[in-house]
């Protein structure tokens, strides 16, 4: 049995750990912050290429459906395989300092998070130009959540697993390339036959862009598959804070 | 009481780590796996401002009864009980970032040692002041020289104001001039009610900060008491080993 008195300012340490990712990726560099949008718009340029020259597709404003899909993709895949790498990668902090452990991935998602937000205002910028702003829109920050809460949840258990088995992180290297086949992002969810359908619905990372071109692109409401995309998150979250509290103790021992 | 062991021990696995899964699982069937016991049933009790110094060979256990009592790792059996903020510098410059700057590096850790954003604002020119870091506050911390790194380090435990501070080895890195400051430091720490616990081979430190001494002989506790007499006794069993290994004792 063991008793920590919890002095920590859980808030301050976050924000420290934060701000030490931040700082360290975009010391010196001159265009800084920037680059976190460059990735995604070459991947739009390049897909926006493909499916109007190439395949030529009968969307209009390709561009701007496609970005719905990188972006959602993007946070879910780089906030997930950093989240999974954090806990190893930061094995001298939990091998000579005590504090709350759940802190590590946390700080990365939201790290991860804080490029997403900054993309997501530009989206909505162009969405506002393009097809305007309606009421739906007061779901995004749900929407957001949701996904924050999914990331964090798998996060915790990809990342408490790789401290024992470090293949855990290829495994999840592989899946976010399965992902971007497996998520509606070059195409719609119209093109997925009914019988499929559901499952999609039930993965987060395509609820969360069939949710989000419902509110942006079509104006209506996310319906029922907000609350699949909330139930699937939650229970995800239960289950990896559930495993990493379960195996936090050990990680020292195993680092 | 600030901290009472019950009874602890702490068991590692040896030759299991980084193997296929059945593998593992094989060699667990099959107990080829040896356990390897770094501490066997340890107890004993702190009071507030009692300062105790553990010694032993290396592999003795010291440093695992260190991590144990920080709370960084879990004993397999036994109790361990804190009632008091506990800080732990168990190696200097830990949650220090080379890239970042002394200043961020100061704020980063002293809130994973436990300091809040206002006490780290109200402490921040007496941690600078105290490590005497001034000029280099805003140099990434990769510019440091390693004593550079200690005094920092140690600045930052010592404000993180614990009542009982764990260090591990950690005087031997900064010079005379800070060592002995540090020294200063802590040996005022009885006075103000505060405990340190204290893992090192350097016999002179010892005896100077702590009146009491922990000696650890593979995991079991050998002896519990006055430093004079515990260190002697450690110093007397072990030289004859040293000998008998040829080692030239001076």
């Amino acid at each position: 049995m063991t008793v920590i008195p919890t002095t920590h300012d859980h808030y301050y340490i976050l924000r420290n750990l934060v701000e030490k990712d931040f700082k360290v990726r975009y010391r010196n560099m001159s265009l800084g912050i920037f680059w976190s949008l460059v990735n995604p718009l070459i991947m739009m340029g390049v897909l926006t290429f493909v499916f109007t020259v190439i395949f030529p597709s009968q969307r209009p404003n390709f561009w701007l459906f496609v970005l719905m899909g990188i972006l959602p993709y993007n946070f879910f895949t780089m906030a997930w395989a950093t989240g999974t790498n954090s806990i190893v990668d930061n094995a001298s902090l939990i091998k000579k300092v005590p504090f709350q452990r759940e802190l590590i991935p946390v700080s990365v998602v939201i790290g991860n998070l804080v490029h997403y937000l900054i993309q997501l205002g530009l989206l909505l910028l162009a969405a506002a130009f393009v097809t305007g702003v309606n009421l739906q829109w007061i779901w995004l920050p749900v929407v957001v959540l949701l996904q924050v809460v999914f990331v964090c949840g798998v996060s915790f258990l990809s990342s408490s697993l790789d401290v024992y088995y470090r293949d855990v992180r290829y495994v999840v290297e592989s899946a976010n390339l399965v992902l971007f086949w497996l998520v509606p992002i070059f195409y719609g969810f119209e093109d997925i036959s009914p019988s499929y359908a559901w499952i999609y619905e039930l993965n987060p990372v395509a609820a969360v862009v069939l949710v989000t071109r419902r509110i942006l692109l079509h104006g209506v409401s996310p319906g029922l598959t907000i609350w699949k995309l909330a139930a699937v998150s939650v229970m995800t979250l239960a289950l990896g804070a559930f495993v990493f509290n379960r195996i936090k103790k050990d990680f020292s021992d195993y680092l | 009481m600030l901290l009472e062991l019950e009874n602890v021990s702490k068991r590692y696995w040896l030759h299991h780590r980084r193997q296929l899964m059945a593998q593992y699982a094989w060699k667990r069937v099959k107990r080829v796996t040896e356990p390897f016991w770094a501490l066997r049933g340890v107890s004993f009790q702190v009071r507030q401002g009692e300062s105790m110094a553990v010694i032993g060979a290396n592999g003795a256990g010291k440093s695992t009864l260190l991590s144990i009592i920080a709370g960084v790792t879990q004993a397999t059996s036994g109790n361990t009980r804190r009632h008091g903020r506990i800080g732990a510098l168990l190696e200097l410059g830990t949650g220090f970032h080379p890239d970042l700057t002394g200043r961020e590096n100061i704020h980063l850790n002293a809130s994973l040692l436990g300091l809040s954003r206002t006490e780290v604002i109200a402490k921040f020119d007496s941690i600078v002041d105290f490590s005497g870091m001034e000029n280099f506050l805003d140099e990434p911390v990769r510019t440091y020289s390693s004593g550079m790194v200690a005094r920092l380090g140690f600045s930052v435990a010592i404000h993180a104001d614990p009542e009982m501070l764990l260090l591990d080895e950690v005087f031997a890195v900064g010079d005379e001039a800070f060592q002995k400051k540090c020294i200063e430091r802590v040996s005022s720490f009885p006075k103000e009610g505060k405990s340190l616990l204290f893992v090192t081979h350097g016999m002179v430190h010892a005896l100077a900060l702590c009146p009491r001494a922990l000696w650890l002989e593979k995991g079991v506790l050998r002896a519990d008491g006055p430093s004079e007499s515990v260190i002697g006794e450690y110093q007397a069993a072990s030289k004859p080993a040293a000998q008998v290994a040829g080692v030239q004792q001076r």
